[in-house]
């Protein structure tokens, strides 16, 4: 999939989450898990192997009582386009299990081609992937609620955030069908968008000026994709990573924290 | 060919450096990588016709509506309906985890009658037949011992189809004690009863206020109607403000454009300081004080002789200058709005403090305004004939509540359920020698865990309805499982908070799981089989005749649409909607009252403990399924182990992490101390919804339930339940 393809634009699918709208209830978290199988065990309280491909971290300001602040922040796959589809797991995948399509913008997992070596675990700077390390196991009668579009785990593979990829291939075949080669803006949305109660997360095509995440963020193409909006930032922007999940903060201690700063050192952009 | 080790070895060797070479080794480690990936126990779920139906979720009071994915008869996904006037497509992590209620291990998949000692879990299989003819038998037998008044049944609602049918079935069998969970509601309902005259639900026009005042109330921590709420925040953070007065950084108060941190429960003499400063300054709306309001003069002396900033500020911790500048932008706002009631309203509280809050309202004119409080009716869908009573329902009907409630103590309460443990074990009353549980976990959500369990160990009988294995249905003699929501009709009145009255249709999504049967079909079966005045007053074949003659003309709206919105409804005019004798609204604080003394001494126990809400810790009578469990921070819960937020100024020694045994006046349990910064000094914090002992081995035993650690304490004037807090320790595990 190295080609584009030849009729239609690339498409650079994207996602801008408002820091100040999420409440941290953690919706998008269960609503990823419902709608892509993804298991659970007695215990889910070590956060090393519990599989949550939307995490929601919660950051704090430091500060003392009563200026004390907290901000969630949730963390899907950041579905880096690096340099030229050089994402960090990508690179070091010697199974060709994860891929960077071209004409989507989204880093795939292909659960039967992973042979378990988790190199890509290593590489990844956002913690975005998870190694099964045990079969799935669902009590009794639960399986009734998987879905046939995402295929459950194995033991020895590592899964993460698809951006709902199956989403998008139902919204293309209902396209085909009527003889469609684009999608409107809300035909592919994710899980996570389609649940999130206070609105915070908005998905569409970084490419396509007429869509919301485009408009607001305003990702500049020529120079990595870096958001134009004063309030957006990337986490670990400076990694060079090119991610694309933006986030929207009017608070600037969040902003900072998107990315590794020594205590003293200026503000943010200035590297 | 001699074999000398020379040859041996060259042959193992090449042999080695051989097979190395050649693909075998790849091979084997591909072939390795696929046997241990294609084992037969992972599920392949099976594709087929997708559909989707609409219905309402009712895990919590909100009322949201949802669209449920099938793949042929299987359900697959729950997500938010789009269009439905309470959510909006929106929907929360306990609505999204709905199906593995319905297909999960806690499930009562069949009646069960108690085989061993209470709560052992030794249960005997009984069909529903014999499950059915057991109840009537005892209620018989209760009867014709003109007992029928000591019977009495917990609900969690007492609107809508299948409660009323409940309390229809109370009153002509005889017994008062139909008793609906405590919440904020009945604040508000008797708030609004003292001050318009009206006996009315209270709605909040949350999406068109523009500077929100909470008094700790948990807004976007489950308050209300959850979802409805979060969207509410996301239009405030466009236009509106929103202050929040509250001794710990909920998520609310560090969503909130302004987080006041203020000594707990001293939100009342705040508020009274508030409305000091706004009527000293001639802010408030005069049109409204003068022209619909009574008691105001007094109300006016006591605020300003009693509730002056400066002596406030010193019992608040909160400074002047910032009472006056929130009084001054409270009623120099468009549409201001005032809220309180704590966390997630399961506590009703103190009734002191929400009518000085509500009086902020009054003050600045917004009841019944855009963007202010109204006056919600209750909805009159179910008209039902009058029942008739013979003797034996009469005399029962005519006997005291067992909970005090609309005694003369506390004439204007209706339902006093956290009295309920203290009356069955003191005695004081009558003994309790039924009782009937329905859409509530009594033996969880009620303060004072060691008074509850001693409480129903008292009742001779309790029959739980539940669907699920919860606290109660395992400390019950009798379970007779409902339908799950996903299998059931049932009609969903106006959801709490919201301004418009609306109807919604929950609907059967999936066909019965299990050997469960609808608990109104449950009661008509029993309604039946006493014959008499009894079966005359449920003239229904099944609980779905019912509910399509009561819902009438709405019905074939309500299958399609699920929702019906009453497309009339405008809030009350000032003046209509005030039924107090001089029909005007009436400021009702005439004196200082005093606050809300919590239980413990100082000296034993110098912190106070409170509690706090999360959205992704399920509190009422649902506990977490396994996603929702997932999803709670390592800060909260690790292992089995509860954590507890202190500031690490009065950490006193603990370290991050470290084992402590907190107690309380109620009990004392085992946790780990979680350093906060956003809590105030002196204070500890416990999460609700941990510490269940029932359903499966994902919630089970994990943390610490609330309750155990807190008793109530009575509000003296509405005997409804106030405690905030209660004084503790943290001791060395």
């Amino acid at each position: 999939m190295k080609e584009q393809h030849k009729n239609t634009k690339a498409k650079k699918y994207g996602m801008v989450i408002d820091l100040d709208k999420c409440t941290g209830c953690g919706a998008c978290m269960a609503a990823c898990m419902a709608e892509n199988n993804v298991p659970f065990k007695k215990d889910e309280s070590n956060k090393l192997d519990s599989i949550t491909w939307m995490r929601v971290y919660s950051l704090t300001n430091g500060k003392k009582f009563p200026e004390a602040d907290i901000c969630y922040i949730p963390r899907p796959c950041m579905h880096c386009e690096a340099h030229n589809g050089h994402a960090p797991c990508v690179s070091v995948c010697p199974a060709t299990a994860t891929d960077y399509n071209r004409n989507t913008g989204i880093v795939s997992q292909i659960y039967t081609r992973c042979f378990g070596c988790r190199y890509c675990m290593a590489a990844c700077p956002y913690h975005a992937r998870y190694f099964n390390w045990w079969d799935p196991v669902w009590p009794d009668g639960m399986e009734k609620y998987l879905s046939p579009n995402v295929s459950p785990r194995m033991r020895g593979v590592v899964e993460k955030c698809s951006f709902c990829f199956h989403r998008h291939q139902l919204a293309m075949n209902k396209a085909y069908v009527e003889g469609r080669r684009e999608l409107e803006e809300d035909e592919y949305q994710t899980s996570c968008t389609q649940a999130c109660p206070a609105g915070a997360i908005i998905f569409g095509d970084l490419n396509n000026p007429g869509h919301a995440v485009s408009q607001i963020a305003k990702p500049d193409h020529k120079h990595g994709g870096r958001p134009m909006n004063p309030h957006a930032f990337r986490l670990l922007e400076r990694l060079g990573t090119n991610p694309k999940v933006y986030y929207l903060s009017s608070r600037e201690w969040v902003r900072r924290a998107g990315d590794n700063y020594i205590k003293d050192e200026g503000k943010q952009g200035n590297h | 060919m001699k074999v000398c080790r020379r040859s041996f070895l060259s042959l193992i060797i090449g042999g080695a450096a051989g097979t190395a070479l050649s693909p075998l080794p790849l091979k084997l480690m591909d072939d390795s990588s696929i046997w241990t990936q294609m084992w037969p126990w992972t599920p392949v779920p099976e594709d087929g016709e997708v559909s989707h139906v609409g219905s309402i979720c009712t895990l919590c009071p909100g009322g949201c509506g949802i669209t449920v994915r099938k793949v042929n008869d299987r359900a697959i996904k729950i997500e938010g309906m789009k269009g439905h006037p309470v959510n909006d497509g929106g929907i929360c992590v306990l609505g999204l985890s709905g199906l593995q209620l319905l297909y999960g291990p806690t499930r009562v998949k069949t009646p069960l009658k108690r085989a061993g000692a209470r709560g052992e879990g030794k249960w005997e299989k009984i069909s529903w037949d014999k499950a059915i003819a057991e109840i009537v038998k005892k209620l018989g037998e209760l009867r014709e011992k003109d007992k029928s008044h000591k019977v009495a049944c917990i609900s969690g609602t007492d609107r809508g189809t299948v409660s009323q049918l409940l309390g229809r079935f109370l009153t002509v069998y005889g017994s008062p004690n139909f008793i609906r969970v405590p919440s904020i509601q009945d604040s508000y309902e008797l708030t609004m009863h003292k001050m318009q005259g009206v006996q009315a639900s209270v709605g909040f026009d949350f999406e068109n206020a523009d500077f929100v005042l909470s008094f700790g109330s948990g807004l976007i921590d489950g308050w209300g109607s959850p979802v409805r709420m979060i969207k509410a925040n996301s239009k405030w953070k466009e236009r509106g403000k929103v202050v929040q007065i509250e001794s710990r950084l909920s998520n609310t108060a560090a969503k909130a454009d302004k987080w006041v941190a203020i000594n707990p429960g001293t939100e009342a003499a705040l508020a009274l300081a508030i409305a000091n400063v706004i009527i000293q300054k001639s802010l408030y709306n005069t049109d409204f004080v003068k022209n619909y309001s009574s008691g105001f003069e007094e109300f006016k002396e006591m605020v300003l002789n009693e509730f002056n900033p400066d002596d406030v500020s010193q019992i608040t911790g909160v400074s002047a200058s910032t009472i006056e500048s929130l009084a001054k932008s409270f009623a120099g706002s468009s549409k201001p709005l005032a809220v309180c009631g704590q966390g997630r309203g399961e506590t009703p509280g103190s009734l002191n403090e929400f009518m000085a809050v509500y009086a902020l309202n009054a003050l600045v004119g917004n009841i019944d305004k855009k963007g202010g409080v109204w006056t919600v009716p209750d909805p009159d869908y179910i008209k039902w004939p009058e029942v008739e009573m013979d003797r034996t329902a009469s005399n029962g009907m005519h006997k005291a509540r067992i909970d005090g409630a609309g005694s003369k103590r506390y004439p204007d309460t209706r339902y006093l359920l956290d009295r309920l443990p203290n009356a069955i074990n003191s005695g004081e009353e009558y003994p309790v020698e039924a009782l009937f549980v329905a859409g509530a976990n009594p033996v969880y959500t009620i303060p004072d865990s060691k008074a509850v369990k001693e409480a129903f160990n008292k009742v001779p009988f309790v029959v739980s309805f539940s669907s699920y294995m919860d606290e109660t249905a395992a400390n019950s003699d009798l379970i007779l499982p409902n339908h799950v929501f996903l299998e059931r009709y049932e009609d969903v009145p106006t959801p709490v908070g919201l301004q418009k009255p609306i109807i919604s249709l929950s609907k059967p999504v999936v066909k019965p799981q299990f050997n469960t049967k609808h608990l109104g079909d449950v009661i008509l079966l029993i309604a039946k089989s006493f014959g008499g005045m009894i079966a005359k007053a449920f003239p229904w074949d099944s609980y779905e005749v019912c509910l399509k003659q009561t819902l009438g003309n709405k019905w074939d709206k309500l299958i399609n649409d699920v929702f019906w919105t009453d497309s009339n409804f405008k809030p009350a005019v000032w003046g209509g909607s005030f039924n107090t004798p001089s029909r005007k609204f009436k400021f009702v604080n005439k004196s200082k009252a005093e606050p809300i003394k919590i239980e413990g001494d100082k000296q034993t126990y110098p912190l106070i403990l409170m509690p706090y809400n999360s959205m992704r810790l399920a509190s009422g009578f649902i506990g977490d399924p396994p996603f929702v469990i997932k999803t709670v921070e390592d800060t909260v819960l690790k292992g089995k182990e509860i954590l507890v937020e202190v500031n690490p100024k009065s950490a006193r020694g603990f370290r991050e992490g470290d084992q402590a045994i907190l107690s309380t006046p109620k009990g004392s349990v085992k946790v780990r101390v979680h350093h906060f910064n956003g809590i105030m000094p002196g204070l500890v914090a416990l999460p609700r919804g941990l510490g269940h002992t029932a359903y499966d081995e994902y919630l089970a035993d994990k943390g610490v339930n609330f309750n155990e650690l807190i008793g109530p304490v009575e509000d003296p004037v509405s005997g409804l339940n106030a405690a905030w807090g209660i004084r503790a320790k943290l001791t060395r595990a």
